[in-house]
């Protein structure tokens, strides 16, 4: 892990022998089928969504039909809605991974230390994740419902908590932890099992109680897992529709950028606009991905001195 | 520093096995300590119960005199060297040093101090900022042993610290562990299954075997005065040579002829009430060439006629190997021995006589020799308890 990158043959070597280029072209071939596969179901809809993107298209008045370059994200990007639905997605991403990765790391100490029924403790707690979250997010409606819910009732009479907008973002933080901690714990699961025993059990002779044997010896050892972990969710965090869609239909300042995007291409028919915000969702998973990526690689052991981030 | 008492000290783990019974060892201040024996006998379960990483089911653990049987690993005031080293590998080699003190809160300065000086002592100073990925095996142990020792605990406990280096390494290692336990004069317990290590580092050797302590002693009173077969077989390498015997009127009966015993040895036997049927025990070192043997001594041992086999030269001596006929010794003891040592599937398994011989001996391969050994050494084992009947 902490070797240097092989040294890969300058490219353009032109005393590459004839061997070498067969084995090159022998291996675009064996590719060129995937590749085809990911440019028909990939790249073609995402290009045809950056070319909408820079139309003026409503399907209302399809006759109007033009190019208008960028300003379809201007319009995006200096308008209230994208900016407060922008700032909901985020808050409600960063309180719900927050609470997964807590929730998510007790789990799996839990199960790591679970001497009996391995199997069947792993397997109970992956059923929230094994549901359709259309399904479970239609249960917790009918649970936050006024008179019907049996949730609802535990509140104060009159109070309506999907109708406000903090008490209903609450409430889809609860849906998503609720649903997608298993899958984090499992994750981190996998983590803990690379701590070696040894390790732990050095860092207690060496007086590392277990909140120090945590955070000083565990945590660190687990820098990568978590790392995958809080990528993957935040990723699926970041582009939350459906809870939203059932809880409250993005109404009373709920609405995600996913369900602004949806609103504007199938409710309003703006073809321009929704692929503007599509895009642009697109291009804020991307940047997502490229930090989590680039911490990545300051936390592969050996690379950097501790100490500094 | 602080001595370590083990009173009685027994380990049943949960699924029932009974990994280590009664154990009674009082290890005075300072002492280096050895814990041997083959795989499984108990060693890193009582190692682990010093350093309090296993529970004790039943008995008394006393450091410096207190009871300590339910304190918890950091207040006991130990330091421990892993097989594996341990070490943390998110750390540099200074973090690595360091952490024990960080977690007992000493001030910058002295951590500062302390692994310098430890660093120096182990010759580490250049790797200090170096993970421990990429250091050495050598140099990895050596960390190791920084870490145990930057804290100046009142006790060193090793768990086969030198068994992943190469052979070369793990007797230079040997002499550093000696240099740096004599220097700091720290109470260490050490666990090893080398023989070799047990002899030659510690004030006092262990023996156990299947949980139970066979012998305490000095090096080289368990090399002369085994208490049983088993210690027999184990200390000492190349290993004893053993072979049943009958007693009859004062004399033994052998593969190697008869052998009139010295006054001692009989006395030994008679208030021992040994059986007449035995097992007889010699070490390599205590034959010889009869040729090289002066007239006058020859009277006091046996000699007898073999036909060399092997024969190897190590320049200082001559290692001769012989076929022995009849039938090899058998106790339980022997055969786990020989099952430890990986041994036991050969066909001449316990059936061959090793003999270390002068370099000067004339002995060749395939030619007959008379060999002579001194009947003083004999050892008499009682074949059914495994116990000593000469010690
Ligand atoms: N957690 C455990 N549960 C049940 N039995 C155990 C456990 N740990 C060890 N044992 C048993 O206890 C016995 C002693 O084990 P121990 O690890 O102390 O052996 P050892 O002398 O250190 O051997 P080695 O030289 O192979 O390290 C073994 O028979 C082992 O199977
Ligand atoms: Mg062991």
């Amino acid at each position: 892990m902490t070797v240097a990158a092989p040294q890969r043959p300058a490219a353009g070597d032109a005393r590459r022998s004839e061997g070498a280029k067969a084995e090159r072209r022998l291996a675009a071939w064996l590719c060129a089928p995937a590749v085809i596969v990911m440019l028909a179901v990939t790249a073609y809809p995402i290009g045809y969504a950056v070319w909408l993107s820079l139309l003026r298209y409503d399907l209302r008045f399809p006759q109007e039909r033009e190019f208008v370059g960028l300003s379809n994200y201007l319009a995006v990007l200096t308008d209230g809605y994208w900016w407060s639905a922008f700032t909901v997605t985020v808050a409600v991403t960063v309180v719900s991974v927050a609470i997964e990765l807590a929730l998510g790391l007790g789990l799996a100490l839990i199960m790591h230390r679970t001497l009996f029924g391995r199997g069947t403790v792993r397997t109970l707690v992956l059923i929230p994740y094994g549901m359709v979250t259309v399904a479970a997010a239609f249960s917790w409606q009918y649970a936050w419902t006024p008179g019907t819910g049996y949730l609802a009732n535990l509140l104060p009479e009159g109070s309506a908590p999907l109708t406000e907008q903090i008490p209903a973002l609450a409430i889809v933080v609860l849906a998503e932890v609720w649903k997608t901690t298993p899958f984090m714990a499992l994750l981190l699961l996998a983590g803990l099992a690379l701590v070696p025993d040894d390790l732990l059990r050095a860092a207690q002779v060496d007086g590392a109680g277990p909140w120090q044997r945590l955070t000083r010896i565990i945590l660190p050892m687990m820098k990568p897992a978590i790392l995958v972990a809080l990528l993957f969710r935040t990723l699926d965090a970041f582009r939350i529709f459906d809870n939203i869609y059932v809880l409250t239909r993005g109404n009373n300042g709920t609405a995600s950028v996913s369900i602004l995007g949806y609103d504007n291409l199938f409710k309003a028919f703006n073809l321009g606009i929704g692929s503007a915000i599509s895009i642009t969702i697109f291009i804020c998973v991307a940047i997502i991905a490229f930090l989590f990526v680039k911490g990545f690689g300051a936390a592969a052991p050996g690379s950097e001195p501790e100490g500094r981030r | 520093m602080a001595e370590i008492v083990l009173d009685a000290v027994t380990k049943r783990f949960p699924d029932g096995a009974l990994a280590v019974s009664e154990v009674d060892v009082a290890i005075d201040d300072g002492e280096f300590v050895i814990l041997v024996g083959p795989s499984g006998c108990g060693k890193s379960t009582t190692l682990n119960m010093i350093a309090g990483l296993e529970d004790i089911t039943s008995g008394e653990l006393r450091i410096g005199g207190e009871r300590v049987n339910e304190r918890a690993p950091k207040d006991r005031d130990i330091a421990m060297v892993f097989q594996s080293y341990a070490l943390y590998p998110h750390m540099t080699v200074r973090e690595n040093m360091a952490f024990p003190l960080k977690l007992s809160k000493v001030d910058r300065a002295t951590i500062a101090a302390k692994v310098d000086e430890a660093a120096t002592v182990l010759d580490l100073t250049q790797h200090l900022d170096r993970r421990p990925a990429n250091l050495s095996g050598g140099q990895r142990q050596r960390v190791a042993m920084g870490r145990a020792i930057v804290r100046s605990p009142s006790a060193f406990l090793m768990d086969e610290p030198l068994s992943n280096l190469d052979a070369k390494l793990r007797v230079q290692m040997r002499t550093e562990v000696s240099r740096i336990q004599k220097r700091l004069a720290t109470t260490t317990v050490y666990v090893t299954h080398d023989q070799t290590e047990a002899m030659t580092l510690g004030d006092r050797v262990v023996v156990m075997r299947g949980g139970v302590v066979q012998q305490v002693g000095a090096p080289q009173h368990l090399y002369d005065h085994p208490a049983n077969l088993f210690v027999a077989g184990f200390i000492g390498s190349p290993s004893m040579n053993f072979m049943p015997g009958t007693l009859a009127e004062g004399a033994l009966q052998t593969a190697l002829g008869r052998v009139s015993l010295p006054d001692r040895i009989r006395s030994a036997l008679e208030s021992a009430g040994a059986p007449s049927e035995v097992i007889v025990g010699l070490r390599p070192e205590h034959f010889e060439d009869v040729a090289l043997v002066e007239e006058s001594k020859r009277a006091a041992g046996t000699t007898f006629p073999a036909q060399a086999e092997v024969l190897e030269s190590m320049g200082s001596d001559k290692y001769v190997y012989f076929s022995l006929s009849g039938d090899r010794a058998s106790s339980t003891e022997l055969e786990e021995l020989a099952a430890d040592a990986g041994t036991a599937e050969l066909p001449s398994g316990g059936n061959q006589l090793t003999t270390r011989l002068s370099a000067a001996s004339t002995a060749a391969e395939g030619e007959k020799i008379d060999i002579w050994f001194d009947a003083a050494q004999v050892q008499v084992f009682d074949p059914s308890s495994g116990r000593n009947l000469t010690a």
